[in-house]
This record gives structure tokens, sequence and C-alpha cells, in this order.
């Protein structure tokens, strides 16, 4: 053994890679931020080990959250993980329009890597790791109870899609410890991108946490499409599913058939850089303009997998808060699923400047106009659901609200840039980026948080903060607008994206109106944390176990909050759309059942810890070429899925006698509690108990 | 009333003013025919997107409001979820909309094709644009001519650029005068334009491609014909050659503080560059 073994060991770290390293060799601002933002990620995770331990709950973390194969535990980690990469990648949002708003005719606070490090994280994490594990988390733990189903239809493959979009977030936050992230920009472009214009780990740590996480949504695609298929209760046929229901399941669909090709060109781009390959290289026949292919054929469906949950959640929060059935159902579904077709004809558009023939571009720019058409009937859809309504300003109504004024203006300036010759001024430019974050901020983040906002009773069995959440309504509304029509006016006075100082002093008040809208958006997600906080602190008067805070629609209301393991005691019957609404206006839904059966349930599984270790050992490995930690990653993840295989005991039984316990407690609260007018709702005599008039 | 107003406009005033400044660096201040065309076209496309918008924009706070719960004086249809003529109204006149913008987009894609020479009399101007990192080429090739970061134009005559990239992929944009086009390794991109009035022009880098990404602008100069070509024949006079110590220097990733000037330009130049650009090399 004459090899050393510390490269062999280490692969090709070196001390430098450490951001401390580098603040303490060269202490400018721009370091000191690197290595502050390390030492957030380091001394965060050392004082949650630090709380665990000094209140001993690790056991309860691991027996009762980590290894849960209840689909609600895991909807609900996803969403954890989501706020915790929107903080970051908010603050990291903060940083750029500070720097640009900083560095007009001058250099600013951060160097231009760093910057292009910021924009590649903000963009990879808001899309990969905020907003798909958000929405999955949504889907996965509203989809089981609305279609009257105990579980999703594969408990374990749920919890290992969890674990490896963890795996993958993990990934992006240990490259702020470890090394630097690419600066290849969310979309990670080659030529830029390849190894001979980018040795370092960087662009490694964009392959391999896309890569992990576009693996996850692709499982979470095919649970989610087969559990609504399989899932449904007696009764729940497709068309009397909850418009949600039917959002995901357009969702989980264009998840299956669009995930794998980023799949794909993420792994291409591995060979190029590991194996010495030529797809997109300039050299030896490699050709980039098939990646741009490859990831926009993920990339535009990728934009309605975002957004077609959000357009459930809306329509579930505009018929509950309008006291009224959704209106043009029929509608919605033609219309979601058009949109859903429509999503993989148009990817084109996201390069018309690349030389192709007009002829080409127009079709593409005719298909993506044609998209507007059932995005058009669905805003319809929700105005005519309040039409002849009762209209509660609640919060997630207010986002709703605030949604619908938005993303028009948004659609707007998509039309624009449809056509080609007009894409042709603005494409590249912050126009564009302001058009994608005025569809996702108010579609997708709206949405997202109005569900949040809408469900979390139903989830943890008390209301959040009503003050503080229209406190927040208003920073993100507000925010964004400040933030993001400068844009507009920026983009089309030729201020190119991704720019890291500004030559044009002309620019300059539209930067710092941008510069205080990032702030004001900074400031709504703080006071989410607020919120989060003073309902935590006030939950006793706030306790809504009954179950029905809102009086809801669908099934899930129908169950205690939060809702025990099994979801249901008996599987509901259903016979028309709006299940529980009718059923409280016709039936006896809290009639106490003559008797009840034992329910099987998953038990607890280490399996999906395992491989969400594993792989993103795995990654971390194959990024510093520690090839010796790579290689044991996958020789984990392989044998575990083996072991596994021959697993038989993985079921646990529910007693009758233990569901007959809970749903005797749940039954006495509701029997306690006293109905709630509408009015009311937002006040402590809510106690989750909707008074109703047959 | 006055006095509230005052810091409102004391704040608003030099917004306004420098926002203006602002839009004047963009396709609304537009230099030549093709910009003012897609300028033109932005108008229409507005217009027309003002009645496609405005619906919503009054229908959402107008019903919002009137059907909120406190009004007792509304109707409530807690059962009502279907209309045929409201089905009508949603799903066709956007379906009629899209058609006649779709006429209008296919017209306007094929005339303001970037690869369609402009109407003149004129003999285009013939431009070779080599991307680099951080910096632009420019050959004149029937001159003989190149410069960096300088693009020099005579006024009303068309200039067809052809595009490549020595480097990775970077798009070419100068908002007065055109769109942009993408300019990669290996391939050939064209853009065609003109300038209509004399001035400087920005011209960028819009694809981010490095470092020295924000630094890589150029200004365009269109200049009336006898300016131009006084300018060229100083050119052929004062510019250096561009042999192959020069041509290192340029390809070699850096930023150009200022533009330069090169004569005795290798005929076949922007071939060779294609060619070279596809070679396998360290990178």
């Amino acid at each position: 053994m004459s090899a050393p073994l510390w490269p062999a060991l280490l692969g090709r770290f070196a001390w430098h890679d450490l951001p401390f390293v580098r603040a303490w060799q060269n202490p400018t601002i721009n370091e000191l931020i690197g290595a502050g933002a390390g030492a957030v990620v380091v001394i965060g995770a050392i004082a949650v080990a630090v709380l665990l331990t000094t209140t001993g709950r690790w056991r309860w973390l691991w027996s009762e959250w980590l290894t849960s194969l209840d689909h609600k535990k895991i909807g609900i980690m996803y969403v954890a993980i989501a706020f915790v990469m929107l903080s970051r990648a908010l603050v990291e949002a903060n940083l750029m329009r500070l720097q640009q708003a900083s560095a007009i005719e001058a250099p600013g606070i951060v160097a231009p890597e760093h910057f292009a490090e910021l924009f590649s994280t903000h963009g990879s994490i808001m899309i990969f790791f905020m907003a798909m594990p958000f929405l999955t988390g949504v889907m996965n733990y509203l989809v089981p109870l609305q279609i009257g189903a105990r579980d999703v239809a594969f408990p374990l493959l749920n919890a290992i899609g969890l674990w490896l979009t963890g795996a993958g977030a993990a990934l992006m936050m240990i490259s702020l410890v470890i090394g630097r992230f690419s600066t290849g920009g969310w979309s990670g472009y080659p030529p830029f991108t390849e190894i001979g214009f980018n040795p370092g780990v960087g662009p490694d740590y964009w392959i391999w946490a896309v890569t992990l996480g576009s693996i996850a949504s692709t499982i979470a695609g095919i649970n989610i499409a087969v559990t609504i298929y399989k899932m449904r209760c007696p009764g729940m046929r497709l068309m009397r599913m909850p418009m949600f229901c039917w959002t995901s399941l357009c969702t989980a669909i264009l998840m299956i058939f669009a995930m794998p090709p980023l799949t794909v060109a993420t792994a291409l781009l591995a060979l190029d850089r590991y194996l010495g390959f030529h797809f997109f290289t300039n050299a030896l026949g490699g050709n980039m303009m098939n990646y741009a292919n490859l990831f926009w054929m993920f990339g535009h469906p990728e934009v309605y997998i975002v957004i077609l949950p959000a357009f459930g959640i809306y329509s579930e929060v505009v018929s509950t808060f309008s006291s009224k059935e959704l209106y043009g159902y029929v509608s919605l579904v033609i219309a979601t699923m058009a949109i859903a077709v429509l999503s993989f004809t148009v990817w084109l558009h996201h390069f018309f400047t690349m030389g192709q023939s007009p002829s080409i571009n127009a079709a593409f720019g005719i298909a993506t106009m044609t998209i507007g058409v059932p995005t058009g009937v669905k805003i319809y859809n929700w105005i005519w659901t309040m039409f002849r309504g009762e209209i509660r300003f609640t919060v997630p109504m207010l986002y709703s609200l605030a949604f619908m004024m938005t993303f028009v203006l948004g659609g707007l300036t998509g039309i624009i840039l449809a056509f080609p010759p007009l894409d042709y001024v603005v494409h590249n430019t912050t126009f564009l980026v302001a058009h994608f974050h005025n569809m996702l901020i108010p579609g997708t983040l709206y949405g997202l948080i109005a569900a949040y906002t809408f469900w979390f009773p139903k989830a943890f069995g008390f209301r959040l903060d009503e003050r503080w959440g229209r406190i927040a309504w208003a920073c993100w509304v507000v925010g964004f607008y400040l933030a993001f029509m400068p844009l507009y006016v920026l983009g089309a006075a030729g201020l190119a994206r991704r720019t890291q100082a500004v030559m044009e002093p002309a620019y300059r008040p539209w930067l710092y109106a941008a510069e205080l809208g990032a702030v004001i958006l900074f400031g709504g997600l703080l006071a989410l944390m607020v919120q989060l906080w003073v309902s935590v602190r006030d939950r006793a008067t706030n306790r809504v176990t009954a179950g029905d805070p809102w009086d809801g629609r669908a099934l899930e209301w129908s169950t205690a909050a939060p809702p025990p393991d099994y979801n249901f005691a008996h599987r509901p019957h259903v016979e028309q759309r709006d299940a529980f609404y009718h059923d409280k206006r016709k039936h006896a839904p809290y009639a106490r059942p003559q008797h009840y059966e034992p329910i099987t349930m998953p038990k607890n599984s280490a399996v999906a810890p395992i491989l969400g270790i594993a792989g993103a050992a795995t990654g971390f490995g194959l990024v510093w070429y520690m090839w010796w930690l790579a290689i044991l990653g996958l020789v984990i993840v392989v044998s575990t899925v083996i072991a596994r295989s021959f697993a038989r005991d993985t079921e646990r039984v529910i007693t009758a006698e233990a569901v007959a316990r809970t749903e005797a407690r749940w039954l006495a609260t509701v029997a306690q509690a006293r109905p709630v007018v509408r009015e009311l709702e937002t006040m402590p005599a809510n106690q989750g108990l909707a008074e109703v008039h047959a | 009333m006055s006095r509230s107003r005052l810091p409102v406009t004391a704040l608003g005033l030099p917004l306004l003013l420098g926002g203006c400044a602002a839009i004047q660096l963009g396709v609304v201040n537009h230099a030549g025919p093709v910009a003012a065309a897609q300028w033109h076209l932005y108008l229409i496309v507005a217009v027309v997107l003002i009645f496609v918008a405005g619906p919503v924009l009054l229908l959402v706070p107008l019903i919002a409001w009137h059907y909120r719960r406190s009004n007792k004086g509304d109707a409530y249809r807690p059962d009502w979820g279907f209309s045929w003529p409201l089905e009508i109204l949603v799903w066709v006149p956007p379906i009629g909309i899209v058609f006649g913008l779709s006429a209008l987009l296919w017209n306007a894609t094929h005339q303001l094709d970037p690869y369609r020479p402009l109407a003149s009399v004129q003999r285009p101007l013939e431009v070779q644009v080599v991307a680099l990192d951080w910096k632009w080429l420019f050959i004149y090739p029937d001159a003989g001519v190149a410069t960096v970061n300088r693009l020099v134009i005579p006024v009303g005559r068309p200039v067809h650029l052809s595009l490549t990239s020595g480097t990775v992929m970077q798009s070419l944009l100068i908002p007065q005068l055109a769109g942009q086009i993408y300019a990669m390794a290996g391939m050939t991109t064209q853009l065609n334009l003109a300038a209509s009035r004399p001035g400087v022009f920005r011209g960028e880098n819009t694809q981010y491609n490095g470092r020295g990404f924000q630094d890589q602008k150029f200004d365009v100069i269109a200049a009336d014909a006898a300016a131009y070509e006084r300018w060229l024949a100083r050119a052929r006079i004062n510019g250096r050659p561009l042999d192959g110590a020069a041509l290192a220097r340029i390809t070699a990733r850096s930023v150009q503080p200022a533009p330069q000037v090169f004569t005795r330009v290798p005929p076949g130049l922007f071939r060779s560059m294609i060619a070279a650009s596809t070679q396998e090399s360290p990178r």
C-alpha cells in the first residue's frame, strides 16, 4: 500500500473547501457571509440535537415520526422540510436583492461567483426542496383522507420518497458548510456545467441533490396516482372526488411522466462529468441543445406540477368559505386534464431564442397560449363559485382572492412571452424572472400557505392565530408587488437576470423598490413563524378537536382533529360530491356505530431512513470523489431493499377495543362541543363543530 | 391635504424620473425597424390583454365584496353549481381570443424571424460575432477588421450577424435594436437588425456564463454612412494586427476593460473558431 491514505479517504476535499477557513484567511464581507451561512447550518443542527437530548425526545422522534409510515405524519414532515428550505431560499433572495441594490456602479457585498451560487441554490431549493415537498406533503396528508382511505397504496414507498427528498435537501444544506454549490442556475445548462468549464464540486452537488429529488418525486407521483385509482372508498366515483383529488391525480400523472426526463438529463450530465462522455460537451459531437430539450420536457410540466395542487386547494378553500358548491365541477375537471396534457406540448417556449425556424417557434407559442384557456376557465369557475355565496374573508380565502387578482397579471405577461418576437426582447431578463415569480408566488406559494392555514387545525387539533395570519398575508401580497413589479420594468429596460452588479444608475429606484419588497416578503415568513409560536402558545383556547372548524365539505373534515392513525373507524360510503357537507345536513354524522372492527395498519419501518441516509452518503461521496463512501452507500441501499423484500411481519393490528376507545373519546368531545355559527369560526368559541341547518 | 401629499410627491418624482430613464434603455426607446416592430406588436398584444384580464380584475373584488357574509341583502344559492350560458361564456370567448392571437402570433413570428433578411435596397453589412468569456468579438470579414466589445454599424443599412460561441452558450441582446439570439459553440445562429438613427446603444450577454458575466456589455455605435466609412478606414490603420498572440489574449477567460480594434484579421477566422470550439481540448 503505497497510495497515501488521505486522498483515498477524503477524495478531493481540502481545508480550503470549508467556508470558515476561507473566511479566516480572507475576512471579506463576501467570505464572512458564506461562513455565517455555514455556521447557521452547523449551529442549527447542534441546537436541534441538544434540544432533543435534553428533552429526551430522540426515541420519540425515531418511533413516532422518522420511521412512521403514516401518510399524515409523512405529509407533515414533507411540509416541515419545505418550511426549513423556504427560510433559507428566502434569505438568499434577500441577499441577492440587497446585492443588486448595493451594486449599482459599485461592487456590492457579494462576489460574482458567490452571487451565482445564491441564484442557483435559491432556484433549485424553491423548486425541488420547497414547492415540491410542500405540495407533495399536502397531497400526502389530504388525498387518503379525502377519498376515504386509511393510507396510501404504498406506505413504505411513501416514506422512501420523503427520505430521498430529505437526502437531497440535506445535500443542499451540506453544500453550505463543505465546498461550494453550482453556479449554473437551477436549470444547470451545459456546457457551462461541464467539467471543462466547472471542474469544482458545485455542479456535482446540484446533480445529485436534484437526482435524489427527482427520484423521490417520481415515487410520490406513482404512489398518489395508484392511491387515487385503487383506494377510493365505496361510492367515491372519480367524478365525486373533491377537486383537490382531481388536481392531485393530474399532478401525479405529470410527475410520473415529467420527472424521468430530468433524472435522465442529470444522469447524462453526470456521465459527461464523471466518465468523460460527450452528451452535452462542445467537443466530440456533444450537443447542449439536447439537454435544453430534455430539461424543459421536465421543466414545463413541472410548472403545472407545482400549480395544479394549488388550483385544487383554491377550489376547496373558495367553495368552503363561500358556503357554496364548487361551480362547474365537470368544467374544472376537463380544464385540469387539458392543462395536464397541454403542459407536455409547450416546452420549447423556454428557448425560442435558440435559432429554430419561425414555424416551430410559432407552433409552440400557440400551444402556450392555448393553455391560457383552461386556466382562465378555472379562474372564472372560482368567481362563479363565490357568486351567490356567503363569503367569509378568512386567511385562506384572502390568499385565494390575492391569488386570483395577481395570477391574472402573470398570465398576461405569460401571453406576452408566448409571442416569440416579444420573447426575443425580454427573454433572460428580469422580465422573465418577474413573470415566473408572478405565477409561482401567487399561484403555488399562496396556495400552499392557504392550505397550511386551512388544514392546520385538522392536522394538529387547534387553529392558527388569525391576526398574525392576516399580517403574514399582507406581507406576502404587498411584498410580492413591490419586489416583482419593478423587475418587469427593469427587464423591459434590458437588465439581464442573474446580474451581480449593475452599470446603469437609471435602474436604481426600481432596484430599491424590489429590495424593499424582498424585505417585506421576508417579513411575511417571520409573521408565519410568529403565528405558529402564538398559536402553539394559545392552543388550549383554540382547540377544534371535534374536527370540523370551517363547516368543511369533503371527508377529511368528518374525522377527529388530528385524525386517528387509521383515519376512519368505518370506511365511509359516499353518495354524492361534498359528501360530508351533505351528510351533516341530511344524516347524523357523529352517531356512535354498533360495533368496531380491528384495523390493520403498516408497521413502522427503519428502511426509509436507512435508504435516505445511505442515499445522501452516496451523493456526498460522489460529489467529493470519496469512492469508498459512494460504494458503501450504494451497497447499503441495495442490500436494504433486498432484505426488506424478505420481511413478512410488516403489519400491525389495532384491536376493535382500541378503536372503540379512541372513537369514544372523540365522540365525547363532539358531544360536549357547542355548534358554532360561521361568524364565530375564528373565535375560541369554535370547537370544531359546525352549526348546520338541514 | 396638500401637506400630506408633499412627501409623496417628493418621494415619487425622482422615482418617476428614474423610472422613465430606465425605460429609455429598452425596447420602448427603439432605434431600429426590428425593435420598432416588436414594440408595435407589444402594444397590440397589451391592448388585447386588457380585455382578457379586465373582467377578472373587476369581477373578483366586486363579487367577493357583494356576496360577503355580512351582506344580508344578496342572494344565496348554496346548491347552484352549473349554468350553460356561463359555461359558454367562459370557454368560447377565450378560445376565440386565442384563435385571433394565434393568427397574429403566426404572422409576427415569421415576419420578425431573426433569420429573415431585412427589406432594403442596400446590401446588408456582414458581421460575424464570436461569444467569448467574457467579451464579444465582432469580425467584419469584408473589411478584414475586428473589434472587441464594440459594434459599429452604419445607420439605415441592414446588418446581418452570424453568431457562434468560442465557449459556453451565450445570448446577444441589443434591446433598442432587436431581440436576442443564442450563440453556441460549433453552431451558427443569425440575427438581422438595423439602426434607424445614430446613437450609442447598449448590447449585452443575457445568458449567465461565469464570474465576468455582469461585465460582458458592449456599445453599439450607429453612425451615418460617411462616419462609418471614416471609422473603418481609421480602424484599418490604427488597429492592432489580430495575430496568434492577440487571439490567445482575447479567447482567454477575462474581462476586457475597454473596447479594442484589430486589423489584418486572418481570412476564415470565424469558420476556424467554430471548428476549434468543437475540438477536444482541456475543456
